[in-house]
């Protein structure tokens, strides 16, 4: 069976938290015509809270660096006057500690380790940007289509993948893969950390099982401590999505409005600035849950804004978080929960 | 050919061709999608959302479509597209009035203001233009000479200066600084680049917040005190164009209009700077002749785009003595009337003064250096664009394109086809061409020199247009640049060539930072097909058979100091005082 077909069989999905088809954005960058590929292996690990990349480049570069390896010969086998470079987009921190051994794994082989610069941040690690990154341009999401997989690194089809998902590849590949993945638990819990497990785990059991499940009342945000969506602890029942995170927090005493604050604060410093929704909409929405007398209806009109017209997915997640804590812990404003008007003051 | 295919756009089955975006198919079917920062000369960028319709893909099951940005969108078969649904209405009108809330509004004393975008989208779409609090009112205003400004209060983020200055000219003056809310349009702070002061940036701003330093205010008090006698003229390429700030079709000419409406404005005295370009072909045509027979410094370059010159001065200070000494045409009617004219009329120069209307906003910049001083006077004194000026006939309520039909005055007002076309690429180096062309030649009429008058190797929209001519039967080596972006391939071979046109504009004078709002290649190529037919209509085709012009060369010629002074200027390195 050749690589495609088991990246089929094992239906593996983008663990940088999009969970694109594998399978099908490596076909795409394949049939794209072009001499001259690239495959960036993202480990820019730019969301807050994700730590399992990291983790994985400490323990487990070879396997890594093997998955990249699979991916330049899939896309040019059979044809020789292809010509694939490899780049691993590195987080800052990730580099200063494990730069050195992740130089050495690499040894001849033609991957280059790109520092993503400081300042770059979370939209540093959105894939158009990490090709801005590269190319020297400023740092921030392209207008696609065209797509990174005919049009990437200097207009040629690009592979880009999460650390995990290449991982993945190269366990695939060695008949290995055991459809496992890797948990970040974090914020309130007992035994914080990274955790390898069964990737269809529910939240509860994966909190259970690693010994994380609070003794007190508490909410979970999951799938990244920035755009994760939030549930109650009725809520968890289902599969981690995303990036594989869980942040415990806990219920009583918590401050909605410094937890509202801390979301817009990210996203207001994240945000690019190239689109109109997402721009002046953050900078509004800050700007409304600092008045005494909330405006609700507003509030939600920006957010959906945002979730409808943005350029990019960060622009497109800022709702998440927001909305779900609204209406799933906060339990209020109403307007969240159903479509009528109430001005609260809530969160003074 | 494009594969043709068929879409559902607002209920209706429409036809399109791959590669059509959706705002071209809609637009092609007369329906009307609001837009900011797309704009006919860049690719598209998706960033104001404001153009956002609501669409499903062949085969959804979904209620109701995605948005997407109009401008970015190809149309795809089977798309059911709405562009005014309840969907786009909510996004597209808080979009709009999230931009409205950057954009602190000077409408009073904005020459923009009866064309602005903003203003016609809070009429046609019923926007709350006052929903958000405004939030850039401490932004700076930066300046470039007293040619350009970018106003930080008015800007909307939309980065079409950005992609003027950067992509289109190749100046990367401009920068975007912080992210975020917090982005902000500034000149760069790296010391080898500076501002050409083309305004392209100006041209492609939708909301005026780059635009030119304005003088129109100081231009209509001068007209009010009425202290001295007010003489106004009007450049080539401003014929073909101000009228589209009036409704008239693209490359109407309206030269008669234009001198009433100057008129009625209050000028005493309307000249055209025709005139004046038949002028400088008479100087520049004998110097390049002058050059290629003294084996002077070759190739000569032309001078008259004060945008050029800059970029000379700044990026390439070693061309300096490349460039034809010859002052630019409004420098040299300005020159002649307050000599020649001045003295025939009996007037105290001082007592004069001298208003050009322009397609430019380097022109601003060009008037007042000073070594264009003659006698102690500049001989321009003030600058109008070609939108300041429509901006003071439509605030003064004069109806243009109604007016009386008037002539410029003599005897400055004549001129001829090869002053005419000096407005488009190509112009000025035609110009020169025909009349080098008859100065080698002397009186003689036959072979080598039978009569030459169309050149039209050097014209049309190319970025360079390259051929080797035949002057009285030598060859010479032309390069024609239009556009500035375009300058270095050529800089870098220049040994290949014995004369060259540069204009920092795309499509020239005509295309140049101070005209009508929009202007794109199909508009720029409409204003210079009316070029080359005022050319042909004219009697006289060639600048030295203008008798008004020889008869002022006659009489400067007498006046030994004086004549240097008006027809001829100097340059000087501005790296040296870069920083300043």
């Amino acid at each position: 069976m050749n690589i495609l077909a088991k990246i089929k069989k094992a239906n593996l999905l983008g663990r940088g938290g999009g969970c694109f088809s594998t399978t099908l954005k490596w076909k795409m960058v394949d049939e794209a015509s072009g001499n001259e590929k690239y495959i960036v292996c993202n480990a820019s690990e730019g969301e807050p809270g994700v730590k399992k990349d990291g983790y994985i480049l400490k323990h487990r570069a070879e396997e890594v660096i093997e998955g990249i390896e699979i991916a330049r010969s899939f896309l040019n086998k059979g044809k020789k006057k292809i010509k694939v470079k490899a780049y691993i987009y590195i987080n800052g921190d990730y580099y200063q500690t494990l730069g050195p051994g992740l130089l050495e794994c690499i040894g001849k082989k033609d991957i280059e380790l790109f520092v993503k610069p400081h300042g770059a941040g979370y939209i540093g690690g959105e894939e158009t940007s990490i090709l801005n990154s590269i190319e020297g341009e400023r740092i921030e999401p392209r207008l696609r289509p065209p797509y990174p997989t005919t049009n990437g690194l200097w207009g040629c089809p690009t592979l880009i993948n999460n650390v995990e998902t290449l991982l993945n590849v190269s366990l695939v590949n060695s008949d290995n893969y055991r459809k496992e993945r890797y948990y970040t638990v974090s914020g309130k819990a007992q035994n914080k950390g990274v955790f390898y497990l069964p990737d269809d785990w529910t939240i509860e059991k994966v909190l259970k099982e690693t010994r994380n499940y609070p003794f007190f009342d508490f909410f979970v945000q999951v799938g990244g401590d920035g755009s994760g969506v939030v549930l109650n602890k009725k809520q968890l029942k289902i599969p981690v999505n995303g990036a594989g995170t869980i942040k415990v927090y806990k219920l009583q005493g918590h401050k909605a409005e410094k937890i509202m604050k801390s979301w817009l604060d990210f996203f207001l410093g994240e945000s690019c600035g190239q689109c109109t929704p997402c721009r002046e909409g953050i900078y509004r929405l800050s700007q409304i849950v600092k008045k005494d007398s909330v405006d609700w209806i507003l509030f939600k009109e920006i957010l959906e804004n945002l979730e409808e017209s943005s350029f990019c997915g960060l622009g497109c997640a800022v709702p998440i978080p927001l909305k779900s804590y609204l209406k799933n812990v906060a339990k209020l404003p109403g307007v969240f929960i159903q479509d009528q008007k109430l001005v609260c003051k809530c969160f003074k | 050919m494009a594969k043709i295919f068929y879409i559902t756009l607002n209920n209706k089955r429409t036809k399109c061709s791959e590669g059509e975006t959706i705002l071209e198919v809609a637009k092609r079917n007369k329906i009307s999608i609001p837009t900011l920062c797309h704009h006919l000369d860049f690719s598209a960028k998706g960033n104001c959302r404001i153009c956002v319709v609501e669409v499903k893909e062949k085969g959804s099951k979904k209620k109701i479509g995605d948005l997407v940005t109009s401008c970015s969108t190809e149309a795809r078969p089977g798309m059911i597209i709405k562009t005014n649904s309840e969907k786009v209405k909510k996004s597209r009108n808080l979009n709009i009035e999230l931009i409205f809330s950057e954009h602190v509004e000077k409408c009073e004393s904005c020459v923009w203001s009866l064309n602005c975008s903003l203003r016609k989208m809070a009429r046609d779409y019923d926007v709350k233009i006052t929903r958000f609090k405004e939030r850039k009112e401490n932004r700076k205003i930066y300046k470039f000479a007293n040619a350009v400004e970018i106003d930080g209060t008015q800007c909307i983020d939309c980065r079409n200066c950005i992609e003027a200055c950067s992509v289109m000219q190749n100046i990367n003056y401009l920068e975007i600084k912080g992210k975020g809310y917090k982005q902000e349009i500034v000149p760069t702070t790296n010391k080898d680049f500076d501002c050409i002061y083309c305004g392209q940036c100006a041209l492609h701003c939708p909301v005026s917040a780059a635009q030119e330093q304005s003088e129109w205010e100081e231009v209509e008090k001068k007209i009010r005190n009425k202290k001295k006698i007010l003489v106004a003229q009007f450049a080539p390429s401003i014929r073909v164009s101000v009228g589209e700030e009036f409704g008239l079709p693209y490359g109407k000419i309206v030269t008669d209009q234009i001198v009433s409406g100057l008129k009625a404005l209050g000028f005493d005295y309307v000249f055209d700077v025709n005139f004046g370009a038949d002028l400088t072909t008479m100087v520049e045509a004998e110097e390049l002749l002058e050059r290629i027979k003294y084996k002077k410094t070759i190739p000569m370059i032309t001078s008259c785009c004060p945008a050029w010159v800059k970029y000379t001065e700044f990026y390439h200070p070693e061309l300096i003595p490349n460039l034809t000494t010859s002052r630019s045409p409004h420098i040299h009617l300005g020159g002649v009337i307050k000599t020649y004219w001045a003295r025939k009329m009996k007037i105290n120069p001082k007592n004069i003064e001298v208003v050009s209307i322009m397609p430019c906003t380097a022109k601003k910049y060009e008037a007042k250096r000073k070594e264009m001083k003659v006698g102690g006077n500049y001989p321009v004194d003030n600058v109008l664009t070609t939108r300041e000026f429509a901006w003071l006939m439509k605030k003064n309520k004069i109806k243009f394109g109604k007016l009386k039909n008037e002539k410029s005055d003599n005897p400055l007002g004549e001129y001829t086809g090869a002053g005419a076309i000096y407005g488009g690429s190509g112009g000025v180096m035609e110009s020169a061409l025909r009349t080098a062309h008859y100065m080698a030649c002397g009186n003689k009429k036959s072979g080598v020199c039978r009569s030459k008058i169309d050149f039209k190797e050097v014209r049309g929209m190319d970025g360079v247009k390259e051929a080797v001519v035949k002057v009285a039967g030598s060859p010479l080596r032309v390069a024609v640049v239009n556009g500035i972006g375009n300058i270095e391939p050529i800089i870098e071979n220049l040994s290949n060539y014995d004369y060259i046109e540069v204009m920092a504009c795309p499509g020239g004078c005509i295309g140049g930072g101070g005209q009508p709002i929009p202007t794109t290649k199909e508009i720029r190529e409409k204003r210079i097909q009316a070029l080359y037919k005022i050319d042909k209509g004219k009697k006289i085709r060639k600048a030295h058979e203008n008798k008004g012009v020889l008869e002022v060369l006659d009489w400067l010629e007498e006046k030994k100091g004086l004549e240097h002074k008006v027809l001829h200027t100097y340059y000087y390195s501005k790296r040296l005082k870069r920083g300043k």
